[in-house]
């Protein structure tokens, strides 16, 4: 098991040098000089030119600027943002939260749902709820989410009022120092009258939107882990020796059938990242997925390389956590490696 | 279908002369024959096909099918709703948008921007992933270790965010988002060939080419790579459908197709503003989205089920 884990853990460190090494190659390729992003269209002396070339240290050789941005980034240094002036990491993680917040209700909201829909489902194969959900979840999984949104937007918010258009909560009702980032519990912390309901109300489509394709791929999933695991000796034998339905369904197949989910559920975080730049972008959510797609237009790139470089790195970690609590629930593959 | 004649006809020599010799014997079906009629077993596939191969029609002839040209203003009739919708004007189907451009025409030339894009990069990465999942398999060592890294390396970047980083570098444009989807869905098709390449490798016949003398490119290509083809096909048909997903959201967050070409997901951006004053704007391109995704969607699950009965979805 701890040859498993470490030899996972040194194929990491070459994916994360590549990674660093292609966003800087990359974020040099990108058209337009830093420099005139910083200091505006209009010219300036050569002099200040210089000066500021030399601060950003765009006058060494491309080599240096390579393993100096490596050295920053082993010491927490992402870079520093050329519109803000703030630290990239700074930024990062004062959005993060926001981000977080959105992606963790977004796959609670597909659990709750896929999972028991799932089950229901392979326990009545055929039925027509069966089959509504297979169509249901092929729609979700085919679902372009920038138009649900929209389309949401369109019902809930325009036609029926129930739900704000954008936003974490209402601004102008509302205004508190950020405790943790997370406004459901910052709501809460506040103690203002409406403020929690007001950031449920904020947080609901956004949500759902996010959580659409997992969903999906969820109910898929888990209806067809179940169904295999219905049809297995050990499920018939529980029946044979006269446990109730329940009991084998809950104890002895639902537990061997959520192994693979669970991994599924891990494997969506990259797309949640995905998604949340659409998500995001959408429901004027103040994330870091809106704030790269921000930072494109205002040619900001050392907050774009960052973001993509953290943000990448996030996935990594959480992947590989994964592979290694997989390794754990699953025996099959503790004992095979 | 069974049933169908065309699955019980052999066009094999063998097959004919059984068939005559014996009457009663049936000829096996041609390999053709017994996917079709596997594949028309599946209800929802041959719907999908069928609302495909419409998609495809008309996104080939769209200069035929389609009333106006998709950059043509009509500056009397801005944002006018559809036909069936109080307002609507016969003239234009599906309304018009802010601009006074026909609604079905763009659609309709929407559906080949689409369409483009889903195949080219489907075919380019199909070919690189092929070349370089053999070369993994075949060359071992160094070379494999290298192009499985490259391949993680992509993997672990989020896709989406992956194609916008090669967008911010290569400046938006209906090429670049080409490339940028096809770098994002290479490793999967590199994986998927190196996979099933390996597991073929072992197997007797492979041993048997070789020891008859078969050179390395001619075991991988001729005698390795016709057995990693199901899967592959499979991947490929779904493949078409999320690149179609992918490069609506590029074109979505304006990193796309660049106006004034009909792209469904710049379609979509451009009538954000009139998401409450003329709903009908934002709604129909996003719906020429879903229903050209869902009918690939089916069409692949069918071959899946047809193809590769290992996949089969229980």
């Amino acid at each position: 098991m701890l040859r498993f884990l470490l030899k996972r853990l040194a194929l990491t460190i070459p994916t994360f040098v590549a990674l660093m090494f292609v966003t800087f190659v990359a974020i040099r390729m990108v058209p337009g000089d830093p420099v005139e992003v910083r200091t505006g269209e209009r010219g300036i002396s050569p002099e200040r030119l210089a000066q500021f070339r030399h601060e950003m240290g765009l006058d060494q050789p491309v080599w240096k600027q390579f393993v100096d941005y490596a050295w920053g980034l082993l010491h927490g240094d992402f870079g520093t943002s050329v519109v803000t002036n703030e630290r990239v990491l700074t930024e990062f993680l004062q959005l993060f939260p926001a981000t977080l917040e959105l992606a963790f209700f977004g796959m609670v909201f597909a659990i709750l749902i896929g999972i028991p829909a799932g089950v229901i489902a392979a326990l009545k194969r055929g039925s027509i709820f069966d089959q509504t959900l297979m169509g249901l979840s092929l729609t979700g999984f085919s679902m372009p989410i920038f138009w649900w949104g929209l389309l949401l937007i369109m019902l809930v918010s325009e036609r029926l009022g129930w739900t704000p258009v954008s936003g974490r909560i209402d601004l102008i009702k509302f205004y508190f120092e950020p405790v943790t980032g997370f406004m459901l519990i910052d709501s809460l912390l506040s103690d203002q009258a409406g403020a929690f309901k007001s950031a449920l109300h904020h947080l609901m489509l956004p949500m759902i939107v996010l959580g659409t394709v997992p969903l999906a791929t969820l109910a898929r999933m888990t209806r067809s882990s179940m169904l295999e695991v219905l049809s297995e000796d050990y499920v018939r034998t529980a029946y044979a020796k006269g446990l109730s339905p329940f009991r084998v369904i809950g104890l002895h197949a639902l537990r061997n059938a959520l192994i693979p989910v669970v991994t599924i559920i891990g494997l969506q975080v990259g797309s949640l990242m995905a998604g949340a730049v659409l998500t995001e972008t959408i429901f004027s959510w103040p994330g870091v997925g809106k704030w790269l797609i921000e930072s494109i237009g205002r040619r900001d790139y050392p907050a774009l390389q960052g973001g993509i470089l953290l943000i990448s790195s996030i996935v990594i970690v959480v992947n590989l956590t994964v592979d290694m609590l997989y390794g754990f629930i699953n025996p099959r593959i503790r004992h095979g490696q | 279908m069974a049933s169908d004649p065309h699955s019980q006809t052999s066009t094999s020599a063998a097959g004919i002369s059984a068939a005559g010799a014996v009457e009663a014997v049936q000829a096996p079906p041609t390999l053709l024959a017994a996917f079709w009629a596997s594949f028309c077993e599946n209800r929802g596939a041959v719907m999908g096909l069928a609302l495909l191969s419409l998609i495809v029609f008309v996104a080939v002839f769209a200069e035929w099918v389609s009333p106006y040209s998709p950059v043509e203003q009509f500056r009397d009739f801005t944002k006018l709703p559809p036909v069936w919708v109080e307002g609507g004007n016969w003239h234009y189907l599906l309304g018009t948008d802010a601009l006074g451009r026909d609604t079905l025409t763009r659609l309709i030339f929407g559906a080949r921007v689409s369409l483009f894009i889903g195949l080219t990069v489907m075919v380019v990465s199909v070919i690189i992933g092929v070349a370089l999942g053999l070369a993994a398999a075949a060359l071992g060592g160094l070379v494999d270790v290298m192009i499985m890294r490259v391949m993680d390396l992509i993997l672990s970047v989020p896709g989406l965010v992956l194609a916008i980083l090669i967008v911010a570098v290569l400046g938006p444009s209906l090429t670049n988002t080409i490339v940028a989807v096809t770098a994002v869905f290479l490793p999967r098709y590199v994986r998927l060939v190196r996979a099933s390449a390996l597991s073929e490798l072992g197997r007797d016949y492979v041993t048997s080419a070789r020891v008859a003398g078969a050179g390395p490119l001619r075991l991988m290509v001729l005698t390795v790579l016709p057995n990693c083809l199901a899967p592959l096909i499979v991947q490929a048909a779904l493949g078409v459908s999320e690149a179609i997903l992918e490069a609506a959201a590029l074109g979505f967050l304006g990193l796309g197709a660049q106006p004034p070409v009909a792209e469904w997901g710049a379609m979509l951006a451009d009538s954000r503003e009139f998401i409450r004053s003329n709903p009908w704007i934002v709604t129909l391109p996003g719906l020429a989205i879903l229903v050209t995704v869902i009918s690939i969607n089916l069409f692949g699950d069918g071959l899946r089920d047809a193809l590769d009965p290992k996949l089969k979805r229980s």
